[in-house]
């Protein structure tokens, strides 16, 4: 395994001034400038560095459990006529591929010298993975989530706390994900000097998206060599992901970008439907601006004002996505399409019944677009399997009947 | 003349420029606001466009905004109501606020809009100070307007200066690493503040952040050129009956 750590080997990444395409940049009040200049000025060198380098992997590797198993889904590629990979970041320690960013971010937050964290989190999971790697490093760890879902996500608040974190609650906006972010931000305005952000997705000031990216990037590292074990090719027809900031389908894409012929898929959250009003379909609905200190497409109102969207799955319920990915979409490079709450729940369900995997809700958005692909028999398609469905067991058992 | 410049020039000293976010507390008050700022002997206004994410903002000003958009505020309803200020108000008048709804309205619209109704200036924190030396500067200056950079304690000397050569009007001092709102004392700032004045800037350095009574608006004022209050006057007049006794009563309790 190795990182990819030089900037532009593909036009689809980013640029030297922090831009994908024309989205990115660091839009950041001067108090953030010297915490969001000092990542920026330091994390491509520390992550070339071979002992982080060496680091990373051995936890990646004996910690997180990787490389996780691309697993050929033999029912669920006889239902869809195709040649179907799962791609197991659900089996990593925590349950998400998210563990993979905080892994790569808290050894970054060490060698800065911080002695303290903090994050976002909608889901959960980002949360879970935060505190987990805090414990590890004995970092005092302080996750910041919507009220909303820190009902709608109980289980891993439970657990953020038994890790040892401080879970506070955002109580502005739509009490969701967008708020827990700007909490966090104001968070680290307050604590400018021990205090590290490490940010959930691929979200966020430069250089935020292209690190977290480039920490999940080991995502299609893997697939390109387990592909290749198994069908004799590196490369799929398809894969496909689900995107909220967009992190496990950055990662996903990465090592994919430049070979036109493997087809992205990135798949929203449409919640009751694209132009229900509760929706998180941010390509559909949104327009370039500025959000959380990157230029990208948000769901706004015609003054500039961020929407509020609505999603089942809290870690796709966020008005924007991440820069890369806005650059996908504007360049046609990638797909973007939609599931609503209700084909999500219908493809968790069964996945869970063909494949006996209770997917993530986030994840079930990316397997429910299968129906929806003109599959051909001996095509290969890679979904990826961003986390376990444990924490949502809840809302798919209220929605059975 | 730019009337910020034309203030500095005359008033040198204990400048008070006051924060209120516009369309607070309801949605016809801004002017009336600005109005009775300048009867009380306020120096200058800084009239704040909300924003549904103001992430450099305390729950007091984060809740103003909620509420104004509420009420119905936004860009091109604040310059309706500006249309006819100046007939009335003299004192120089900034409008701050976040870069998303200003890329929506359009730069160039934005800029033409605050001169025709007498905008002198410009605060606009999360816009990248290269992104405005690149693309927005002369727009900014072909209509007068002067465009407010921030500095904090941990902004380094080259950056000060970079940040003192691109701003115009004044430099904001923000009093300590912080949102807006929190009460920190502003003894342990005073090296901070003897550093700015030391390095000699070519623009004023108004303090703000954390300023909110005779008290800190006295010792900000002592190594600046004055000092801006926010959250303490959007608290003032948060339940207010009488806004013109409120304000002058407010303003008194700084400048007596
Ligand atoms: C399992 C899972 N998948 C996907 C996501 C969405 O995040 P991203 O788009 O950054 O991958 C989350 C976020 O919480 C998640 O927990």
């Amino acid at each position: 395994m190795d990182i990819a750590v030089n900037t532009s080997q593909s036009k689809y990444h980013v640029n030297e001034k922090g831009y994908f395409g024309n989205f990115g940049g660091a839009y950041i009040p001067e108090m953030l400038y010297p915490n969001v200049e000092e990542l920026r000025e330091q994390y491509l060198q520390i992550m070339a560095d071979p002992a982080f380098q060496q680091e990373f992997e051995q936890l990646l590797k004996d910690y997180v459990g990787r490389p996780s198993p691309l697993y050929f889904a033999s029912r669920l590629s006889q239902k869809y006529g195709a040649q179907i990979y799962l791609k197991r970041e659900d089996l990593n320690h925590t349950g998400a591929h998210k563990i993979n960013n905080t892994i790569g971010q808290i050894l970054l937050a060490k060698r800065l010298g911080k002695k303290r964290i903090i994050a976002e989190t909608g889901a959960g999971q980002h949360g879970v993975a935060t505190a987990t790697v805090c414990a590890l490093m004995g970092l005092e760890c302080v996750v910041y989530m919507g009220s909303v879902d820190i009902q709608r996500q109980a289980p891993n608040v439970a657990r953020m706390q038994m890790l040892g974190a401080t879970v506070v609650p955002a109580t502005s906006g739509s009490k969701t994900l967008k708020d827990a972010t700007n909490e966090a931000i104001r968070d680290w305005i307050n604590n400018p000097v021990d205090t590290h952000y490490i940010i959930g997705s691929v979200v966020g000031p430069h250089p935020y998206p292209d690190m977290v990216a480039r920490f999940q990037s080991v995502i299609s590292e893997e697939v390109r060599k387990q592909l290749l074990e198994k069908t004799g090719k590196e490369t799929p027809t398809y894969v496909i992901a689900c995107v909220g900031g967009g992190s496990n389908a950055a990662g996903a894409f990465f090592h994919f970008t430049d070979e036109d012929e493997v087809e992205l898929i990135a798949v929203e959250a449409a919640g009751k439907g694209v132009h229900s009003g509760f929706s998180a379909a941010t390509s559909q609905l949104g327009r370039p601006g500025v959000i959380h200190a990157s230029k990208t497409l948000l769901m706004q109102t015609e003054d500039g004002q961020i929407v509020e969207p609505h999603s089942i799955s809290a870690g796709l319920d966020y008005p924007g996505v991440g820069p890369f990915h806005a650059h996908l979409y504007e360049s046609g490079r990638a797909v973007f399409l939609n599931s609503t709450d209700n084909e999500a729940l219908a493809a968790g369900y069964e996945l869970s019944l063909l494949e006996g995997i209770i997917p993530a809700l986030e994840s079930a958005h990316a397997l429910a677009k299968l129906a929806d692909l003109p599959l051909k028999k001996d095509e290969v398609v890679v979904v990826c399997l961003s986390g376990r469905g444990d924490k949502d067991l809840e809302t798919y058992i209220k929605h059975l009947k | 003349m730019n009337r910020i410049d034309q203030l500095f020039s005359t008033k040198g000293q204990n400048i008070l420029n006051i924060y209120c976010t516009a369309g607070y507390p309801a949605l016809h008050d801004t002017v009336t606001i600005v109005e009775a700022l300048q009867q009380s002997g306020a120096d200058m206004v800084e009239l704040g466009m909300p924003f549904s994410d103001p992430l450099a903002d305390g729950p007091v000003i984060q809740d103003s905004s909620t509420r104004a958009i509420a009420n119905g505020m936004r860009i091109s309803v604040l310059f309706e109501q500006l249309k006819d200020f100046r007939s009335k108000v003299t004192i120089p008048v900034v409008l701050m606020g976040y870069l998303n709804p200003v890329l929506q309205f359009g730069v160039e619209n934005f800029c033409r809009a605050c001169a025709e109704v007498g905008v002198d200036g410009l605060i606009l924190p999360d816009l990248p100070m290269d992104e405005y030396e690149n693309e927005y500067r002369p727009l900014f200056e072909q209509y007068g307007l002067h465009l407010i950079f921030l500095v904090t304690p941990e902004t380094t000397e080259a950056r000060i200066r970079k940040i003192d050569s691109l701003s115009k009007g004044f430099v904001y001092a923000v009093s300590s690493s912080s949102t807006t709102g929190k009460n920190k004392d502003m003894t342990g700032q005073e090296a901070y503040f003897a550093r700015l004045k030391a390095m000699g800037l070519k623009n004023p350095v108004l303090v703000g952040f954390g300023i909110r009574d005779k008290g800190t608006f006295q010792a900000a004022c002592a190594s600046s050129n004055g000092a801006i209050i926010g959250t303490a006057f959007v608290k003032a007049i948060e339940n207010s009956t009488n806004l013109q006794a409120d304000i002058a009563g407010f303003v008194k309790g700084i400048l007596a």
